[in-house]
């Protein structure tokens, strides 16, 4: 579904990602751990042009989309709930979620609102209050449900369990799976967590300095002694 | 007591007019960040839009006078959409990614091309021209008089203050503005062409400024190209006095300028009446630099 290969991102002299290949396939769970400043975030970002690639070929369902503009993207089909959440702070959480829905035709709102008030029921009880007062953990749930109010079909999540409580993060996780389930929505996860998501996905990949180092399901990773060492340690 | 009443109004009418050109100011600020120097400019030229229009609707033989405003109104809000359209691509755009200072200056040098543009297509002299809505309408028994244009220029700020207050906080496009203001890259990816949203705050500022313009015209019968540049400072001042960024305050900051300025001249002298704004100007900058209604920069992340 979404092929990222030989992908070069900078910022600046920088270069954040140095030759990214990784392959999602359609309904699948798919997860990307590594340590803080990997490119983890890079990557999604890049996925979505901002910034875009330098050098490389992202491909989203047959089509070449290294150089569509950012805006566009959302109309192809991939929806980002981008690290750090971004949700308007100055916004209501029903009008965050509008902006969810801008590109999208507006007769199937109704529909995708209650669906997202389901998953997050939270969401339904705050649904006048500004975005910028509430929780972190309520903020996660709307970034992730802003994102699904466009229908996407490949959905990108960065760092969904960042700075929650134990508890917040099992209803986000169980969120996640039960959108993959039973919407047989595609999810590409950037996670620190990386026991919870190597759990959840069927396959993944282990991000250093900018290139990809292993790839595998979920199970070989969680197996695989290197990653136990360097990002498992102290149990999650 | 009828004397306060007439500078109430002198005070509104004009403080309605700086409002108008305030929400320019204001809300390119609240979504690229920079102060749009060449918005008083804008301002002029929908003044001389409104004149030419004018003359235009008097050379065909329309002597309907609403309907000669209308078309005077529609021409001016148009042309001067173009004109802030274009200001923003091809003054600002390119410079988008550049440091703060550059747009500024790109901005300063808009302000003299344009002035000096009109000074050459126009003539430098002022452009006088015979009242378009006389009459007065007296209250308390001719104690207060109020003319039509004053009251007319009230009326309409209004009703557009409210139109566009509707439109900012009601419909998908003002979401979107709102959006973009609070966080661009977001927008972006949610599908706003953030490029376009930007294009259109220009467009609408420059259509408020219009309606300024125009109104200004009426109401002095004078008109310049250097108009744009008094009008525009102390529009810019009611921004900042209201809070820059903040629509509200620009409409409150209009129409408390308004009324100083009013009152100054009424009661004071009106040889300082400059000095009164810009007084205020550097004492909210010192004591409040947020502004009546601005926000402090604190959100919870």
């Amino acid at each position: 579904m979404l092929t990222v290969s030989g992908v070069h991102t900078f910022y600046g002299a920088i270069e954040a990602l140095k030759g990214v290949d990784i392959e999602i396939g359609e309904g699948e769970i798919v997860s990307l751990i590594g340590a803080n400043g990997a490119g983890k975030s890079t990557l999604l970002m890049t996925i979505c042009g901002n910034p875009r690639a330098r050098a490389g070929r992202i491909i989203f369902d047959g089509e070449d989309i290294t150089h569509l503009p950012t805006h566009q993207l959302v109309r192809r089909g991939i929806a980002q709930s981008p690290e750090g959440r971004r949700i308007f702070p100055r916004m209501s959480v029903l009008e965050n979620l509008q902006m969810g829905a801008i590109a999208s035709p507006p007769k199937g709102f109704d529909r995708d609102l209650e669906e997202v008030f389901t998953l997050f029921p939270r969401l339904k009880e705050r649904i006048n209050q500004r975005a910028g007062t509430m929780s972190g953990g309520e903020q996660q749930m709307l970034a992730i449900g802003r994102a699904l109010m466009s229908q996407p079909r490949l959905l990108l999540l960065d760092e969904p369990s960042l700075g929650l409580a134990p508890l917040v993060v099992k209803q986000i996780f169980q969120a996640i799976k039960d959108i993959n389930r039973e919407r047989k929505m595609t999810v590409f996860m950037v996670e620190q967590n990386a026991y919870h998501a190597l759990k959840l996905a069927h396959r993944g990949y282990v991000m250093v300095t900018g290139r990809v180092t292993m790839s595998g399901t979920g199970a070989e990773l969680l197996s695989n002694p290197e990653v136990r060492a360097a990002y498992l340690e102290g149990g999650h | 007591m009828e004397y306060f009443l007439q500078q109430l109004i002198n005070g509104l009418s004009l403080g309605a007019i700086y409002g108008l050109i305030a929400i320019g100011y204001t809300m390119v600020y609240g979504i690229i960040g920079m102060i749009n120097f060449a918005h008083g400019e804008i301002y002029m030229i929908g003044a001389f839009v409104a004149m030419i229009t004018y003359l235009a609707v008097g050379a065909l033989g329309i002597t309907w006078v609403p309907l000669a405003l209308l078309l005077m109104l529609a021409a001016s809000m148009m042309f001067t959409s173009v004109y802030g359209w274009t200001v923003e691509r091809i003054a600002y755009r390119p410079l988008r990614s550049s440091p703060r200072l550059a747009p500024l200056i790109s901005a300063i040098g808009m302000s003299i091309f344009l002035q000096n543009y009109v000074q050459l297509v126009q003539g430098a002299r002022s452009k006088p021209l015979q009242p378009i809505l006389p009459g007065n309408l007296t209250l308390l028994d001719g104690a207060v008089s109020v003319s039509y244009v004053r009251l007319a220029t009230i009326v309409i700020t209004l009703l557009l203050m409210y139109g566009f207050t509707m439109l900012i906080s009601r419909t998908a496009l003002g979401r979107a503005q709102r959006a973009c203001e609070q966080d661009k890259t977001m927008a972006g990816l949610l599908g706003v062409n953030v490029d376009r949203v930007i294009s259109l705050t220009f467009v609408l500022g420059a259509a408020l400024a219009a309606v300024a313009g125009m109104m200004v015209m009426l109401i002095y019968g004078v008109i310049d190209f250097y108009i744009g540049f008094l009008a525009g400072v102390k529009a810019f001042t009611a921004a900042v006095l209201g809070g820059i960024g903040s629509l509200p305050g620009a409409m409150l900051g209009g129409v408390v300028i308004g009324l100083i300025e009013a009152f100054w001249a009424g009661y004071i002298g009106s040889e300082w009446k400059d000095v009164a704004t810009f007084t205020i100007l550097v004492l909210v900058l010192i004591f409040r630099p947020t502004g009546l209604l601005g926000r402090p920069e604190i959100e919870k992340v």
